[in-house]
C-alpha cells in the first residue's frame, strides 16, 4: 500500500524537480512583455521533419536581409545541401558559395580574396565582436545557434507540461523569434519591440511586406518572412533533429519492447518466490 | 622488544623520529611544484599592467577595459554624482570609506568592476545604474554608489579600486 | 551476511585459476549468491540506475573527449563542432549532457528512500557517509562538466561557485586565485577544470566500490526496516532475482533518458548557454543546472557572503551527520506515523527551495527560501532528535517473511521450504 502511494506522489515530485531547471532557463527573456504566440511549426513533435521549401524561402529572407549583419559562421556553404535541411542540390551549393568572398593566402602566403567553396564555412562579417560593436552600437549576434540560444518563460505551471510526452513544447526559440519580427508594433518607434525584454532594442525593424521576392507563391509579407526565417534558423542551430527524432522512435520502440520482455521474465523467475 | 626499547629508548626514538621527518620534508618538496602549478602562470603575470587613454569619456559616461581578465571601469563622474557620493555620512556604509580615499581626481572614479559578492559585472548603463546611481548587479541584486561603495545587497566590500596612476590627464596607468 | 564464498569453479581450468586469484568466487559472492531481503520494492532499483548511469556517463564522456577541446577560443566552437560535423555527435552530447541530470534524478529519489526507510541507522552509518562522499563527487563533477562547453551559463556559472572560496577568512583570495590559476575564471580554469572532470568520476567508481563493500558487509536494508534473520525465508538470491528486477527497472529508467536525449534535449539545460562565454557581461539571472537549485536557494537566503557559503556546504554537511540525528529506534517509516508526514514535508521543502534557488533573488522570494532553509535545518537539528522521543510508532513485524506475508494476506509459499 505504502508502496504504491508513494509510486504515484514521487511520480509527480520528480516530474517537478526536473522542471525547475526550465523556469530558470526562461526567466531571463520572459520576465518582462507579452508571451510570444505558439505558432504551429512543421519540426514541431515527435515525428516533426522540415519543411524544405520553407527552408529555402528563410534561407533566402538570411541572405537577402539578416546577412547585413549577422553571420552564420558555424555553418559550412555546402550545409545547405545537407540531409534533414533545405535540400539544395549540390549544383545550387556550389554557385552560392561562388558568390562568397572568402579571406585566404595565395601561394606566396600573401593575403587574397578568392571565390568560396561549399567546404568554406559562412564567413564572418565583422573581424571580431568590437568592431562590430564599433559599427552597430552593439554586436549583432552570430545567428548559428540563435534559436537555442533565445527562449522565454511559459510560467508555471506550464513550463512542466513542456517536457511531457504529448504535449512537449521544444519551439520556444522559434516563437520567440517569429513574435520579435512582429513585435514592432510602434510604427513612430522603429526600436521599440513588444517581445524584447525590456522593449528597447538595438536592431531596427529589420523586414518589411514585399521586401524580399518569393518565387513559389507563398505571401510576401512580414508575417511569412519571419516565420520562415525562424524555421531556417532553427534549422541552423539543429540541423540534426530530423535524425534524432528518427533514430529517438527507433530507440524507443526498441525499449518498450525489451522492457516488456524482462517485465514477463521477471514475473516468471519470481513466480517461485512468492 | 620491550626489554630493548627500555634500554636505549633515546638513540631509537630519534632514529625513528629523524627517518619519518625526512620522508615527510621528501614529500612536501615534491608536492609543492604539483601545488604550485595551479598559481598563476608568467605569461599570465606579464599581463599585469595596461595603459588607458581616457580623454574620449564624456561626463557622466562609464569606459569599460580589460584588466587581468577582469573589467575595470573608469567613470568619468558628474559634479551631482561627486556630491553624492561625498555627501554620505560613513555610519550609513556596511563597508565605511570616504570618497576621498576612494579616487586620486574626484571627476574619475576607477574601480575593478566585480562584484564582491560572487564576482559578477555589476551594470552601469544609464537607467539602470540602481538606485544609488552607481551601479546594480543582475546576480543577487547588490547596489553600488557613485563611489563604488557597496550600499544594499549581499556583497560585504566595495568594488575594489585597483593600483594605478595618471601618466598624465588623458592617460592613465592600471597596475 | 556474505561470508567466506563456497563457490566452486566447475571446470579445472577454473580451480586452477581461483586457487591463485578467488576473482571468480568474489563476484559470485557478490552478485549471484548474494542474499537480498525478499520484500525489497522499486526503489531499491535506483542502486543498480545508479551504476547504469556512472557508466554511461564515462563512456559518453570519454568518446567526447575525443572530438572537445578544451581552450577558451575553441571549447564553444568544438561542442558545435561535435554536434554539427562528428558522426553521432549529437547523439553523445545529449546523452553526456542530459546523463548528468538523469544521474541525479536517480541520486535524489535514492537518497530519499534511504531517508524514508532509515537506511543510514546502525549498522550503516559508514555506507551512508560513503554514499554522501559519493554525492558531493557528483555534485563537484557535474559543476566541473558544466564549464566545459564554455558558455555564458558555463563561465559565469563557475565564477560565481569559484568566488563562494573567497568567503573563507585570510587566505579566501589565495586559494580562489590558486584554483583560477589567474585574476578570473580564464583559460587556465578551464583546463584544469577538465582534466579534473575527467579525473572525477573514477574517483566516484573508486567510492562505489566501497559503498558496495559496506553494503554486502552489513546488508541491504528493506521496506520493513527489520534485519534479516533467517536467510532461507527472509532472503532470495541476487540472480536471478534482484539482477532481473534491476535489469527491468534500469530499462525502464532508459525509457525516460531516451526521452529526454531524442526529443526534449534541451529541456533541462539553460538557452544562455548557447551563447559564447563573454567575461564582460554578466546574464541578467544566473542559475545552476537544476540538481543545485536548492543549495542555491540555501546560499542567497543567507544575507552574509559567509553565513551564505557555509550554510549551503552545511546543509550538505549535516547529512553526513544523519545517522546520529534521528533517535528512533525503528528504521522504516512505514511504521512511524509523525516521520512519515515530516519526511513528505521535507520532500517539498528541498522542492521548494528548488524553485526559489531558479527565481531572481528579491521580496518575497528571498523570505520564503529563508523560511524554507530554517525548516531545512529545523528538519535534521530538531524534528529527528525529538520525533525519536516523542513518536509513538506502530508495531513492526518480528521478521522480513512476517511482512510479507502480512502484505500478501498469507499466500506466501518460500521456495526453500
Amino acid at each position: 500500500m505504502i508502496s504504491f502511494k508513494s509510486i504515484s506522489l514521487a511520480v509527480a515530485i520528480s516530474a517537478a524537480t526536473f522542471s525547475l531547471a526550465q523556469s530558470s532557463a526562461l526567466a531571463q527573456e520572459g520576465g518582462h512583455g507579452p508571451t510570444p504566440h505558439m505558432e504551429k511549426w512543421s519540426f514541431a513533435g515527435m515525428f516533426g521533419t522540415y519543411d524544405k521549401a520553407q527552408l529555402q524561402r528563410g534561407f533566402r529572407v538570411y541572405r537577402e536581409v539578416c546577412s547585413a549583419c549577422h553571420s552564420l559562421s558555424r555553418l559550412r556553404i555546402g550545409n545547405l545541401a545537407d540531409e534533414g535541411g533545405p535540400g539544395f542540390s549540390e549544383g545550387q551549393v556550389k554557385a552560392l558559395a561562388a558568390e562568397y568572398q572568402i579571406k585566404d593566402f595565395n601561394d606566396k602566403g600573401e593575403p587574397i580574396q578568392r571565390p568560396g567553396f561549399p567546404s568554406d564555412n559562412f564567413p564572418k562579417i565583422f573581424a571580431n565582436e568590437d568592431a562590430a560593436a564599433a559599427v552597430h552600437g552593439k554586436a549583432p549576434p552570430d545567428l548559428s545557434v540563435i534559436a537555442k540560444a533565445r527562449s522565454y518563460s511559459r510560467g508555471f505551471p506550464f513550463f512542466l507540461l513542456d517536457m511531457l510526452p504529448g504535449v512537449a513544447y521544444q519551439e520556444h526559440g522559434p516563437d520567440y523569434i517569429h513574435a520579435l519580427l512582429n513585435g514592432y508594433t510602434k510604427p513612430d518607434d522603429t526600436k521599440w519591440n513588444e517581445y524584447f525584454p525590456g522593449n528597447q532594442i538595438a536592431m531596427p525593424k529589420p523586414l518589411s511586406d514585399d521586401q524580399v521576392d518569393y518565387t513559389d507563391g507563398s505571401p510576401k509579407t512580414v508575417e511569412q518572412y519571419s516565420r520562415d526565417v525562424a524555421a531556417f534558423l532553427m534549422w541552423a542551430a539543429e540541423p540534426k533533429l530530423e535524425e534524432r527524432k528518427r533514430t529517438g522512435l527507433n530507440a524507443l520502440i526498441f525499449l518498450f519492447i525489451f522492457a516488456g520482455l524482462l517485465y514477463f521474465t521477471k514475473k516468471k523467475i519470481w513466480a517461485d518466490a512468492h | 622488544m620491550t626489554t630493548a626499547s627500555s634500554v636505549e629508548p633515546t638513540r631509537r626514538d630519534f632514529l625513528f623520529i629523524a627517518t619519518g621527518a625526512a620522508g615527510a620534508v621528501g614529500v612536501g618538496a615534491v608536492a609543492w611544484p604539483l601545488i604550485s602549478q595551479m598559481n598563476p602562470d608568467a605569461s599570465t603575470l606579464a599581463m599585469a599592467s595596461i595603459e588607458v587613454d581616457i580623454s574620449a569619456v564624456p561626463l557622466g559616461a562609464i569606459m569599460t577595459v580589460k584588466w587581468r581578465g577582469k573589467p575595470v571601469f573608469i567613470r568619468h563622474r558628474t559634479p551631482k554624482e561627486i556630491q553624492e557620493a561625498t555627501d554620505v555620512p560613513l555610519a550609513q556604509l556596511p563597508d565605511p570609506q570616504t570618497d576621498k580615499a576612494r579616487v586620486q581626481k574626484p571627476d574619475w572614479l576607477v574601480v575593478v568592476g566585480i562584484c564582491t559578492h560572487l564576482g559578477c559585472v555589476p551594470i552601469g548603463q544609464a537607467g539602470s545604474r540602481g538606485d544609488y546611481d552607481g551601479w546594480f548587479c543582475p546576480c543577487h541584486g547588490s547596489q553600488y554608489d557613485t563611489s563604488g561603495r557597496i550600499r544594499r545587497g549581499p556583497a560585504p566590500k566595495n568594488l575594489e579600486v585597483p593600483a594605478y596612476s595618471f601618466l598624465s590627464d588623458t592617460k592613465l596607468k592600471i597596475g | 551476511m556474505s561470508g567466506p564464498s563456497t563457490f566452486v569453479p566447475k571446470s579445472a581450468l577454473g580451480r586452477w585459476f581461483e586457487s591463485r586469484l578467488p576473482i571468480m568466487g568474489l563476484i559470485h559472492g557478490s552478485f549471484v549468491a548474494y542474499p537480498t531481503p525478499r520484500n525489497l520494492n522499486y526503489w531499491w532499483a535506483f542502486g543498480a540506475i545508479l551504476s547504469f548511469m556512472l557508466v554511461a556517463q564515462i563512456i559518453t564522456g570519454i568518446v567526447l573527449t575525443m572530438h572537445y577541446t578544451p581552450q577558451v577560443d575553441l571549447a564553444f566552437a568544438s561542442v558545435e563542432h561535435i554536434m554539427r560535423d562528428v558522426n553521432w555527435g549529437w547523439f553523445l552530447r545529449y546523452a553526456h549532457s542530459n546523463g548528468a541530470s538523469m544521474f541525479f534524478v536517480a541520486v535524489y529519489v535514492h537518497m530519499f528512500r534511504g531517508l524514508y526507510y532509515g537506511s543510514y541507522k546502525a549498522p550503516r552509518e559508514v555506507l551512508w557517509i560513503l554514499g554522501v562522499i559519493i554525492y558531493l563527487l557528483m555534485m563537484a563533477t557535474g559543476f566541473l562538466g558544466y564549464t566545459l562547453p564554455w558558455g555564458q551559463m558555463s563561465f559565469w556559472g563557475a565564477t560565481v561557485i569559484t568566488n563562494f572560496f573567497t568567503a573563507i577568512p585570510l587566505v579566501g583570495d589565495a586559494v580562489t586565485t590558486w584554483l583560477w590559476g589567474g585574476y578570473s575564471v580564464g583559460n587556465p580554469t578551464l583546463n584544469r577544470f577538465f582534466a579534473l572532470h575527467y579525473l572525477l568520476p573514477f574517483m566516484i567508481a573508486g567510492v562505489v566500490v566501497l559503498h558496495v563493500w559496506a553494503l554486502h558487509v552489513v546488508g541491504q536494508n528493506n521496506p520493513a526496516g527489520v534485519e534479516v534473520k533467517n536467510v532461507d525465508r527472509d532472503t532470495v538470491p541476487f540472480t536471478p532475482y534482484a539482477t532481473i528486477k534491476d535489469s527491468f527497472a534500469v530499462v525502464c529508467f532508459m525509457i525516460l533518458y531516451a526521452w529526454f536525449i531524442f526529443y526534449v534535449p534541451n529541456y533541462l539545460g539553460h538557452a544562455d548557454n548557447y551563447i559564447e562565454a563573454n567575461p564582460l557581461s554578466t546574464p541578467a539571472h544566473i542559475v545552476p543546472e537544476w540538481y543545485y537549485l536548492p543549495f542555491y536557494a540555501i546560499l542567497r537566503a543567507i544575507p552574509s557572503k559567509l553565513g551564505g557559503v557555509t550554510a549551503m556546504f552545511g546543509s550538505i554537511a549535516i547529512l553526513a551527520f544523519l545517522p546520529w540525528l534521528d533517535t528512533s529506534r525503528v528504521r522504516s517509516a512505514s511504521f512511524r506515523p509523525m516521520y512519515r508526514i515530516f519526511f513528505w514535508a521535507f520532500v517539498l521543502c528541498c522542492l521548494g527551495l528548488g524553485y526559489l534557488g531558479a527565481q531572481p533573488a528579491e521580496g518575497g522570494y528571498i523570505i520564503a527560501a529563508r523560511l524554507l532553509t530554517a525548516f531545512y535545518f529545523g528538519f535534521f537539528i530538531i524534528i529527528l532528535p525529538l520525533l525519536g522521543i516523542f513518536e509513538t510508532p506502530k508495531p513492526v513485524p518480528a521478521t522480513i517473511a512476517d511482512a510479507v506475508l502480512a502484505k500478501n494476506g498469507g499466500a506466501v509459499m518460500n521456495p526453500a521450504e
